[in-house]
């Protein structure tokens, strides 16, 4: 089964680091994303830019909005979509994530949805 | 080998998976001290499975294959792990706990494996809901999403009862043994507990699919006869005809239409007829042995009703008087309804009725389904048209699951015709 995992942290405060924390940050991150990497449970992994722009309709027309649908201090960075047998192995693998062992300070956190599979009603 | 070779070698793999991974992954915690790291284990050893058989072709012995592999994989994820905690915490010692080294005996017999997770799951000192998940996640295979379907809740309350279990283990100084004698009696009597809660999940009409209620079934029938060979005990052997003597009269308990057929009404030809024999047998036994408890006594209740051709000649005397023997062991007011339901098919419905009554005024078992059902029922036979629909009523009230909606729907309509 496919879930969705999107990694949450706090726009404002990652903003905050120097560059030498920011460099340290991604080299322990690396240590972490090679143990997810060797899973082979990865189906795709993407960093997500900052900018954020919104299309909703109104009045039965698409409106375009700048910035996210909802106002968080919260923002998905990344996204990952994972191969797992269950919900339990899901956490398992999402847990071996940089965002599910560091980055506390920096709001780091990992939402997982299951990813709707026909078959399994 | 051609593509039609390697799609076999696929399909075995498949196969041995569904036969042998539980057992596979019983043996991994076992060696490799975790559940996380077995089961990574486990998955590395299948991956290695399905890109070294088509070559080799499938081992003698591919359990044993599985778990070498699954090993090996484990502890150099362990050795990896240890390094990233260095790495990670820019220390010279890593504060990693060291596991047991391999030992000799690594391919023990794999049965006892089981046991010990079976045990590992049933530990009296987690809460009885995260000792039914884990077990059917770890010892049944059953998923985190098929559990939640099962106990109509939400996967992710049943994923964190058993990540919360699991740290529980985990802190523990021995956590994967089989309990010492002295630590048996309690651990076998949380095991039974769980398998029972198991079995009659699947056999409630409460639970979700079809599908999934006969596999709850039957993993708890296999768990109950892996109790059953390893341990032998009289009360083990009486849990095990229980669950044989009712999982017996599958097939007759549901019309074609899906509705519920009560006992005095069940198409008797259609009961399994060698699970009831193996059912009785064991009672028997466990009857014999002197040293039985209340599973051997509701089996010896449940093979007087398997042993009787039909309703009428049920042997409701013996009945009553083994509810008596099990309301002096292991009284409770559900056994106390059973006897009095008992003691109307015994005596009659205007002698059976006041006992019922007398259980629902005391203030016991007011939120009881079958209380009310069997009030509503015994009333219906005296003619109390009134008090019966009542009864039913406040049944349907209770009621969560559409087939026994439907069967106290029926019974209201009727009674208001």
């Amino acid at each position: 089964m496919k879930y969705l995992c999107l990694l949450y942290g706090n726009q404002e405060k990652s903003s905050k680091l120097s560059k030498a924390e920011f460099a340290a940050l991604v080299e322990q991150c690396k240590v972490h994303d090679e143990e997810l990497r060797r899973t082979g449970a990865v189906v795709s992994v993407e960093s997500l830019e900052w900018d954020v722009t919104t299309v909703r309709a109104r009045g039965g027309k698409p409106t375009v909005i700048d910035g996210p649908f909802v106002e968080t201090r919260d923002v998905v960075g990344s996204f990952l979509v994972i191969e797992a047998r269950d919900l339990n192995d899901a956490i398992r693998i999402a847990s071996l994530h940089p965002a599910a062992n560091m980055g506390e300070d920096l709001g780091w956190g990992i939402e997982i949805r299951p990813i709707a599979d026909g078959c399994h009603q | 080998m051609d593509d039609d070779g390697k799609d076999r070698v696929r399909a075995q793999v498949d196969n041995v998976y569904r036969v042998e991974s539980r057992r596979v992954l019983a043996t991994l915690i076992r060696l490799l001290g975790g559940f996380d790291l077995a089961e990574e284990a486990l998955h590395e050893a299948f991956a290695a499975a399905l890109e070294q058989w088509p070559r080799e072709g499938i081992p003698d012995n591919p359990r044993a294959w599985l778990v070498v592999a699954g090993r090996f994989r484990g502890i150099d994820a362990l050795r990896r792990r240890r390094r990233l905690e260095v790495a990670v915490a820019g220390m010279g010692e890593s504060n990693a706990p060291s596991w047991p080294p391999p030992k000799a005996s690594d391919f023990q017999d794999v049965a006892d494996d089981s046991l010990r997770l079976l045990f590992t799951c049933c530990r009296p000192d987690l809460p009885p809901d995260a000792q039914i998940a884990l077990t059917l996640r770890e010892v049944c295979g059953l998923t985190t999403e098929e559990i939640a379907r099962a106990y109509l809740t939400r996967a992710p309350t049943i994923a964190q009862r058993i990540v919360r279990a699991k740290q529980r283990i985990r802190e523990d100084c021995i956590p994967y043994e089989v309990p010492s004698l002295a630590e048996l009696p309690p651990r076998r009597a949380a095991a039974l507990r769980v398998i029972y809660l198991v079995f009659n999940e699947g056999y409630s009409a409460s639970s979700g699919t079809d599908r999934l209620r006969e596999s709850l079934c039957d993993e708890a029938i296999r768990l109950a006869r892996l109790m059953a060979d390893l341990l032998p005990d009289p009360e083990t052997d009486g849990l095990l005809a229980l669950l044989l003597l009712q999982d017996a009269r599958r097939a007759a308990r549901t019309s074609t239409s899906g509705d519920i057929v009560l006992l005095a009404q069940q198409d008797r030809s259609l009961w399994d007829k060698q699970l009831i024999a193996e059912g009785v047998a064991l009672v028997e036994r466990s009857l014999k042995s002197g040293r039985y408890g209340p599973y051997t006594l509701q089996a010896a209740i449940a093979a007087l009703h398997a042993e009787s051709p039909d309703e009428a000649s049920t042997d409701w005397r013996q009945i009553v008087a083994l509810y008596d023997l099990l309301n002096r062991i292991e009284p409770s007011p559900v056994a106390r309804l059973a006897r009095a339901i008992a003691v109307a098919g015994r005596d009659g419905p205007a002698t059976g009725l006041p006992l019922v009554e007398a259980i629902l005024s005391s203030g016991e078992l007011g939120d009881y389904l079958p209380a009310h059902s069997a009030r509503g029922e015994l009333c219906r036979r005296l003619g109390r048209r009134d008090e019966a629909l009542v009864s039913f009523r406040r049944a349907l009230s209770l009621a969560h699951q559409e087939p026994e909606r439907r069967f106290l729907a029926r019974r209201i309509a009727e009674l208001e015709d």
